[in-house]
């Protein structure tokens, strides 16, 4: 039995011209703007010679602040790795004789679980990890993935850019 | 029987029992932070205030004894305003520097303010600044801003170490703990004050900053220090052992355990451990071989002698299942009637919790049928009349040697004398001399990798469980307590690549060696286990000591063996910070 909802009604086409059927017209109309871009500014960029230098808001790679007496900012509290969504980041911690009584004798992240969510800049009130403009991350093994603080630390002047931008964010 | 009535319900309860005591025996549980209850009450925190009818002021529910009728309110505007009001005094000076605490996850300060707070501090003034980092003692740590004045520790030290040598001084928010100048905090209990400090201003020096509470598995064993037994958690981050922390049996050790226990025993499963089982080669040198080819040498080996050549060690560090059985190959192979196992007596027993007998299992492997060396058990008293192992193995009478467990040889008469013996191969976990001395060694579980049952010097029969996977135990297969990061980490992550090692329960090479002796006699059904359980039910089947029991019966606070049927103590109360760790654990899931 046909059904006669106003819902189920079969599709119908709309009729083309014979202009409209040609197809001639948009082609040229294409090719136009094709043209009228060669002549105008390039936004390519000849990476890797010209790089590009992401604004202090962006989320590149996570790194620990080096603070000027070259220590680390971090006390391992392991609430980055609490935190962190795919589990990319290993803290071990141990005992130091400086006031902050503990630092992380490891600390790595592994750079193929990150997502760049950036949660763990968030979960840490003194911004001992932030998101740096790195987003060069090419490996050629696996194991290279795997960041330790060698790599991880990066001296506080370096992060002057996103330091000053948290600030701001958080009044 | 007086009635209580709180917050609308109806509860029945004790003539003489306060507040607390009644919700907890139902329950509920009250906010507290000084009330203990295995300490006398101090009243001193306020954390626990409740309205109580007819009284014009709020009342502290831990020093507030009840009467027939009473209704108490716990949740009334009232009693809320006021627990708010106490949480924000406490906060004032603290310090909150939960990120470096190890309390952080399982502190009840931490809970008690998302429960009980309001979460906005008025104080902006600079906070008080006390001592951090002073040492009460060998193990234990105090850092003065953390601590809430709540003198449990003190009253630890008073009733329970009965060391009284912590004390308040200074006075306002000036006050802060002291040992006794000139004396430190230094007792086989001591580390017991860390359990109990409701907020992170003792830590223990062992364990300090090692894995945060939220990263570690807890499974519930027993500890195997001493023939007490301790009931303890076993706390595992990347399958090692991070810290011991004891477990309340009202029958065994109540709320403690002892630091020896606490501090010596988890690194015997931790490190120095047998790869593998190794066997001598023709130039005497020990190479690592597989099970079955060990099994097949022992066997060869033990059946070139005569039988009363051959001596059978049994061993009291093992559950009484591997004794059971190796009793069992002693009787069905070598005819003999009853092994000997060799005691480890030393020190003194203390007034409270350890034991000179430093075997968790004498009693349990005497029930089995097994006899205590002569020698070693009076080597401070008096000589035991029959012979002992030390003087078989001195006449020459005994050419091979098969043991159970244990380190024996560390003993220098043991050592020399075993000079006569052909042929030795025994069971062993760690790498030591033994282990180094054996024709054959088997590489077995240590007693936080197995299930088994260990029974105390009062006849108390309590369940080993498996906290630590090894190549045969794992994790999500086999129901072991998993952490957040077992549950989601892969092969690939570092921290998830633990050492699994190749280790087995020791029954399993007597049941091996059996089954290849077997195949010269006709005995070779009888050796068909699967599972420690098994080899359990068989015990509580034929061993009248063990009617009635089952893994399940012994549960998590095990059961008097027949003779013993000491009155069962039922527990009450549950004073641990272990809900917290599960809620973290629980919020984990959640989020991720
Ligand atoms: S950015 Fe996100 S995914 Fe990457 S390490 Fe931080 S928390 Fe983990
Ligand atoms: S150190 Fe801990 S147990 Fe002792 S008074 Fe302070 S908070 Fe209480
Ligand atoms: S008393 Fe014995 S069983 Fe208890 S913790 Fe100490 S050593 Fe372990
Ligand atoms: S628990 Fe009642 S006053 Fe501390």
């Amino acid at each position: 039995m046909p059904t006669t909802s106003k819902y189920n009604k079969p599709a119908t086409r709309r009729k083309l011209s014979l202009w409209e059927k040609l197809y001639l017209f948009e082609i040229v109309r294409g090719l136009l703007t094709t043209f009228k871009h060669l002549f105008r500014p390039k936004f390519t960029r000849q990476y890797p010679e010209e790089r590009w230098d992401p604004p202090a808001s962006f989320r590149g790679r996570p790194v620990l602040v080096l603070e000027e007496n070259g220590v680390e900012r971090c006390v391992a509290c392991g609430l980055c790795s609490r935190v962190c969504p795919p589990l990319a980041i290993e803290v071990r911690a141990s005992e130091t004789e400086l006031l902050k009584e503990r630092y992380p004798v490891v600390f790595e992240i592994n750079m193929l679980r990150c997502i760049f969510c950036g949660f763990c800049e968030e979960v840490f009130p003194e911004e001992a990890i932030v998101m740096s403009k790195d987003y060069e991350l090419a490996f050629t093994d696996p194991s290279q993935g795997i960041y330790g603080k060698d790599r991880l630390l990066t001296p506080k002047a370096q992060l002057k850019d996103r330091l000053d931008f948290l600030a701001k964010m958080r009044n | 029987m007086p009635k209580i009535t709180i917050d609308g319900k109806e509860y029945e309860a004790q003539a003489g029992q306060t507040i607390i005591q009644v919700a907890t025996d139902n329950g509920i549980e009250l906010p507290h932070f000084c009330w203990h209850p295995a300490l006398t009450v101090a009243g001193n925190c306020r954390m626990c205030l409740v309205e109580v009818d007819k009284i014009p002021k709020l009342q502290i529910a831990c020093a507030t004894v009840i009467t027939d009728g009473m209704n108490v309110k716990v949740n009334s505007p009232a009693a809320t305003k006021g627990r708010e009001d106490v949480m924000e005094f406490l906060l004032i000076n603290h310090p909150l520097d939960c990120p470096i605490c190890d309390e952080a996850g399982q502190c009840k300060l931490q809970d008690y303010a998302f429960d009980h707070s309001r979460g906005v501090s008025r104080f902006v003034e600079e906070k008080t600044h006390k001592d951090k980092r002073v040492a009460f003692g060998p193990n234990v740590l105090f850092d003065g801003e953390r601590c809430i004045s709540c003198s449990r520790c003190i009253r630890f030290s008073q009733e329970v170490a009965e060391q009284p040598v912590l004390t308040f001084v200074n006075r306002g928010d000036h006050v802060t703990i002291n040992a006794v100048p000139a004396e430190s905090f230094d007792n086989n209990m001591s580390m017991n004050v860390i359990d109990i400090c409701p907020v992170g201003a003792l830590t223990s020096r062992d364990f300090r900053f090692k894995a945060r509470v939220w990263d570690m598995s807890f499974s519930d064993s027993i500890c195997p220090g001493c023939s007490r037994g301790c009931n303890v958690r076993v706390g595992v981050r990347n399958n090692e052992i991070m810290r011991l922390e004891p477990r309340n049996n009202p029958n065994v050790n109540e709320y403690w355990m002892c630091d020896y226990g606490r501090l010596s025993t988890y690194h015997a499963v931790n490190d120095e451990r047998l790869a593998g089982p190794r066997m001598k080669d023709a130039n005497s040198l020990q190479q690592p071989t597989d099970n079955d080819s060990a099994a097949r040498r022992v066997a060869q080996e033990l059946s070139k002698y005569k039988k009363e050549e051959v001596l059978i060690l049994g061993s009291a560090r093992m559950p009484i299942e591997d004794n059971f059985l190796m009793l069992k190959l002693a009787k069905e192979k070598f005819g003999k009637q009853h092994i000997p196992f060799i005691p480890h007596i030393s020190g003194q027993d203390e007034r409270k919790l350890l034991r000179a007998d430093k075997l968790p299992n004498a009693m349990g492997a005497t029930l089995m049928g097994l006899v205590a060396d002569g020698h070693y058990q009076h080597v401070h008293g008096e000589k035991a009349a029959n012979a002992t192992v030390l003087e078989l193995l001195r006449s020459r009478k005994i050419k091979a040697v098969f043991a159970l467990a244990g380190n024996s040889l560390a003993d220098a008469q043991l050592l020399e004398a075993f000079e006569n013996v052909e042929f030795f191969a025994t069971c062993s976990s760690n790498d030591n001399v033994t282990s180094r001395r054996a024709d054959v060694v088997f590489s077995i579980a240590q007693w936080a990798e197995r299930d088994g049952v260990f029974v105390n010097f009062e006849g108390w029969a309590q369940q080993l469980r498996p906290a630590v996977s090894t190549k045969y135990y794992m994790r999500g297969r086999d129901q072991m307590h998993m952490s957040r990061l077992d549950r989601f980490g892969s092969p690939y992550d570092k921290w998830a690549r633990s050492n699994k090692r190749d280790a087995r329960e020791a029954w399993r090479f007597v049941q091996l060696v059996a089954k290849e002796l077997g195949s010269m006699s006709d005995h070779a059904q009888h050796w068909k286990y699967q599972h420690t359980e098994e080899v359990f039910d068989e015990i509580a089947a034929t061993n009248p000591e063990f009617r009635g029991m089952s893994y399940e019966a012994l549960g998590d606070m095990g059961m008097p063996v027949a003779s013993n049927k000491n009155a069962i103590v039922q527990p009450k109360y549950e004073e641990v910070s272990q809900t917290s760790t599960m809620r973290v654990e629980s919020v984990g899931s959640v989020i991720l």
